[in-house]
């Protein structure tokens, strides 16, 4: 067994991982809202990519340009619609009504795309790969993970330098001081959503070119998506990437040891950090 | 006409009434003071000045224009800024961040800019770079009032400015009203160190249970006159 090229297979897949969990941990960094149907969210925007690409005949990259702004649109409407409503002190309401978004999400793509199993056309880019000498990367593997670091970097550039992640980080401290700074917390909030859901739409991209996909697959990428964020931390963007790897390096090391243990080692990983680092691995220093 | 004035203002905590009818005036260029013990309404009152309480009853006029139903992000648009009682600046932004985001709504030309601010607060551009919630309570206060100013308001709601400082960071303070008075922002202090009120006040209102007990300008009223409306003695 080469173990450089297991250790080297399982951090690109947790870029993936990263992907799936930075929306995620988007949303609760600002407006402290766990989004329960954020698995199922994936899993829409796979299937509107699968949509683009059947109507227009394009490669699942450029549908998945023209995806990001729908996708936004729907998580701006969204959070102004119905989150917005719901968010407040107690965390119970926008529990359940997340909760509920994932069954509606579920049973629309089952009714209207059936529960056959779809994937997106790669062409040659899914078999292509780079040989390394001892390692060996597939072409796919490492777009997803640079997608990762690149969306990573984009929003800490986003949060950090631009008035925008300002008025971001502001209402994440305190909506009301900064409702008083002329910010429209709900409108931000709804900013945040979209912009998660443009990450979504990133994710939903490689999870239909690496993997089968059908309407039920939602919740257990939003399993990893938790994971991934409470290792990295809650609300740190590149604990997220840290928290994707550790997943990601735990799965393809307990399957290199023993195929059937490959998810289970995923979540003994997730539970021996909650152990020892409750906060994670990099928490926030205001949470 | 009034630069800003509320007219039989009432305002709830719940069921609990906070502000019975109160009637308060601010010309422009103004600086009135409104003070009163703990619990008196003063700060209530500014929290419906500044959009964040939803009065019940009762009107806030603003430039002859009703904006007692308007929420605080537009309120601020318009130009009434708030410097809120415990600073309340934003833990995971820098000083510097602190002060921009004072500016990120309304961007209208005036005297105010983060140069101005650092003009009139030095010691701020030496920490321009560390989180707001790492000064003394004295510089976070500055950055409060920075952040107001930055917006360029025709009023600023000052709530308790003066409350857990050192007397040297007070007289600080205080110093910088007037460079911002003269800037072009009328002033609504809310204060309990009645001394200080009346140094820098034109008029002064001086509430107790929820009512204003007291009113004139700040020459005018008697030591014993402000005493008997602060403690509730009969005049």
């Amino acid at each position: 067994m080469n173990w450089l090229d297991t250790i080297v297979q399982g951090i690109l897949l947790g870029g993936l991982y990263a992907l799936f969990a930075t929306g995620l941990s988007l949303v609760f960094g600002i407006m402290r809202l766990v989004n329960l149907a954020h698995g199922d969210l994936i899993v829409l925007g796979a299937y509107l990519i699968l949509l683009i690409v059947s109507l227009l005949g394009i490669s699942p990259f450029l549908a998945a340009l023209i995806a990001l702004p729908l996708m936004f649109g729907l998580g701006f409407v969204l959070q102004k619609v119905v989150l917005n409503r719901v968010l407040g002190e107690d965390i119970l309401p926008p529990l359940l009504v997340t909760f509920g978004i994932s069954v509606v999400v579920q049973n629309a793509l089952l009714q209207g795309a059936s529960a056959d199993t779809r994937r997106l056309p790669t062409g040659d880019i899914g078999v292509a790969s780079v040989n390394l000498g001892a390692v060996t990367v597939g072409v796919l593997p490492v777009l997803t993970f640079a997608s990762a670091v690149l969306v990573i970097i984009i929003l800490n550039q986003v949060f950090y330098r631009t008035a925008l992640g300002r008025a971001f980080r502001a209402t994440s401290d305190d909506p009301v001081t900064a409702s008083l700074m002329g910010i429209k917390p709900k409108t931000v909030f709804a900013q945040a959503t979209g912009i998660a859901m443009m990450i979504v739409t990133i994710a939903a991209l490689y999870l239909g070119m690496r993997a089968n996909f059908d309407p039920a697959v939602g919740p257990a990428r939003l399993v990893y998506a938790f994971e991934a964020v409470i290792i990295g931390g809650l609300g740190s963007l590149w604990g997220t990437l840290a928290g994707g790897i550790i997943i990601g390096l735990a799965q393809t090391l307990g399957a290199a040891i023993n195929p059937e243990w490959q998810i289970l080692s995923g979540h003994v990983a997730f539970l021996l950090v909650l152990l020892f680092k409750p906060r994670g691995l990099f928490p926030r220093a205001v949470d | 006409m009034s630069l800003l004035s509320t007219h039989g203002l009432t305002a709830h905590y719940g069921q609990f009434q906070a502000l019975f009818g109160v009637d308060i005036t601010l010309e422009p260029g103004e600086c009135v003071a409104i003070i009163g013990a703990n619990g008196a309404g003063k700060t209530t009152l500014l929290r419906a000045l500044s959009g964040i309480l939803k009065s019940d009853a009762g009107a806030i006029r603003f430039n002859n224009e009703a904006v007692g139903d308007r929420p605080a992000d537009e309120i601020l648009r318009r130009g009434i800024a708030m410097v809120p009682e415990g600073r309340k600046l934003f833990p995971s932004l820098s000083v510097e961040e602190n002060l921009l985001i004072g500016a990120h709504a309304r961007k209208v030309p005036g005297p105010w800019s983060l140069e101005a601010i650092y003009a009139l607060f030095p010691i701020l551009r030496e920490r321009r770079n560390s989180p707001g919630t790492a000064l003394s309570g004295g510089q976070q206060q500055m950055v409060a009032i920075g952040r107001a100013l930055m917006s360029n308001p025709a009023v600023m709601l000052c709530d308790e400015i003066s409350l857990g400082l050192a007397p040297v960071v007070i007289r600080d303070i205080y110093n910088a009203l007037p460079h911002i008075r003269s800037g072009g922002a009328a002033l609504i202090i809310v204060e309990q160190d009645i001394g200080q009120a009346l140094k820098v006040a034109d008029r002064v209102y001086c509430m107790m249970e929820g009512r204003v007990t007291l009113s004139g300008a700040a020459g005018d009223l008697s030591r014993e006159a402000i005493h008997n409306a602060y403690f509730g003695a009969a005049a």
